[in-house]
């Protein structure tokens, strides 16, 4: 992404998986070359937070982890009742 | 796509669908307030996979649809002006007017454009100094920021053959009206995650508390979904109710806050008529004052419209969720998306059009119930814009 002023208007070459388009940065004023941004009709309007993304993502896998270490729904509705699992900590790869 | 392919992986959406599956102990039944949602919802079949107990009520936010009629009359009488070169996104050609659509006047010789986005309109006005050129500006808060640049950089080029034909929709208005209804079953929202992620959200803590209502964020893709709707189920079970941001990847507490600041110079609140539900008291904006001049209602005289909405067309309780779009009975006989009765039939992100792009077949063979024949949960193509 190249960001480059227009008119007095912020815009930058976003790749949108191997397309190219130019797209107003003017609402994501620090946005840099490198960053994932939301585009909606040619304006960027937010930022994608790719840590944020990553641990949403590592959630969604350990909850499988725990389902298979508790083996069937009985333990899975324990859990959710709010019993504590002490190997919690270690599930995650 | 970055994390498109991630938020679409299909081991991960068997995980939370057990969760759901493990959770659900009895029915409820869930909005999703966003067209967007509805589409995906419906493209991968996850209203079929989710355990029966889970009803998914498909709410009234694809932006084509709940534009009132009485402003596409208003389009369709600028654009058919000689002096106007009116530009549209492409969704709105087919829409349904009271006796006609953007796409037969552009047949009669209208000069209508379909545009990327607004700026590209601001170009043209540029470039064509003696014509009229007017951009149809609707949608929702998501949109909203693209209009509102688009004439604030009019106003500060000084470009006077610009002109905006404005009509933009909010959403928690909506859900307050959803809730109001008597004949409402909503018992929790999944909120558009690209609204909030222009306007943050804060405006959602206050519809919990007043109605009692979990309100979850979150965004477009299969896993996204899931997981918003996994929420709000244990919010139900557990009888909770509260504002939760499931798409923090995307949206922050606070929004765009420069986005804001625009919204708040460029627009001013407005009542303003859902197509198909009715009048909404400040659930739109309009130009604020100091921009009046670039309103193409003021512009151009285009009152003493008559508007005459189909006979046949049930679109109002579908984008309130009062029918699933197969229950009407022009759906697939006389309206289908080439010859759409109603706007809900039009833009993909309409429930009428949804339903007959990956439903049609199923209701065909009067399978209605039968399982969907292969795993549903398939990668999204580089779907760029959501
Ligand atoms: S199927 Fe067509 S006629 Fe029926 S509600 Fe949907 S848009 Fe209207």
């Amino acid at each position: 992404m190249s960001v480059a002023d227009r008119d007095h208007t912020r815009m930058a070459q976003v790749d949108f998986g191997g397309v190219r388009k130019e797209v107003c940065c003017e609402y994501i004023p620090d946005v840099a070359t490198g960053d994932y941004v939301i585009v909606h009709v040619g304006f960027a309007i937010q930022r994608l937070d790719e840590a944020s993304a990553l641990k949403t993502l590592a959630e969604f896998d350990q909850m499988g982890i725990l389902e298979e270490e508790f083996g069937d729904q009985l333990a899975l509705a324990a859990r959710q009742a709010g019993l504590d699992d002490p190997e919690h900590g270690e599930a995650s790869r | 796509m970055k994390y498109l392919d991630e938020f679409s992986n299909p081991d991960l959406a068997r995980n939370l669908l057990d969760q759901i599956h493990a959770a659900a102990t009895q029915p409820w039944a869930i909005m999703e307030v966003c067209g967007g949602q509805t589409h995906s919802i419906i493209r991968h079949g996850i209203d079929q996979l989710l355990p029966d107990a889970v009803e998914m009520i498909h709410g009234p936010g694809c932006p084509v649809c709940v534009t009132p009629l009485e402003i596409i009359d208003k389009a369709l009488a600028v654009a058919a002006r000689p002096e106007v070169i009116f530009c549209s996104f492409g969704d709105m050609l087919r829409v349904p007017g009271s006796s006609s659509d953007l796409f037969r006047v552009k047949s009669a010789g209208g000069d209508v454009r379909v545009v990327y986005s607004p700026l590209d309109a601001l170009n043209l006005a540029r470039a064509n100094p003696d014509r009229q050129v007017v951009f149809f500006g609707i949608g929702f808060e998501t949109t909203a920021p693209a209009n509102a640049m688009t004439v604030f950089q009019a106003q500060r080029l000084g470009v006077d053959n610009f002109s905006l034909l404005v009509s933009h929709v909010l959403v928690p208005p909506a859900i307050a009206a959803i809730m109001e209804s008597p004949t409402c079953r909503v018992q929790g929202f999944l909120a558009a995650g690209h609204v909030c992620s222009v306007m943050g959200t804060a405006e959602y803590p206050p519809l919990v508390d007043t109605y009692g209502v979990p309100i979850v964020v979150t965004g477009f893709e299969p896993l996204d979904i899931l997981e918003g709707i996994r929420r709000t189920v244990l919010q139900l079970e557990q009888g909770r109710h509260e504002l939760e941001n499931a798409y923090p990847r995307v949206v922050p507490p606070e929004g765009n806050p420069a986005a804001k600041a625009m919204l708040a110079d460029v627009f001013e609140v407005t009542d303003r008529a859902w197509r198909g539900i009715g009048m909404i008291p400040r659930s739109g904006w309009r130009l604020a004052d100091k921009y009046r001049h670039y309103d193409a209602e003021v512009r151009f005289d285009v009152g003493g419209i008559h508007t005459d909405e189909s006979a046949i067309c049930r679109s109002g309780e579908v984008l309130q969720g009062l029918i699933k779009p197969h229950e009407c009975e022009a759906f697939g006989n006389e309206c289908t998306p080439r010859n759409p009765l109603g706007a809900t039939m039009v833009s993909s992100e309409g429930a009428c059009a949804a339903y007959y792009l990956y439903r049609r077949l199923e209701h065909d063979t009067a399978g209605a119930t039968a399982p969907p024949a292969a795993p549903a949960v398939t990668p999204e193509p580089a779907a760029a814009s959501r």
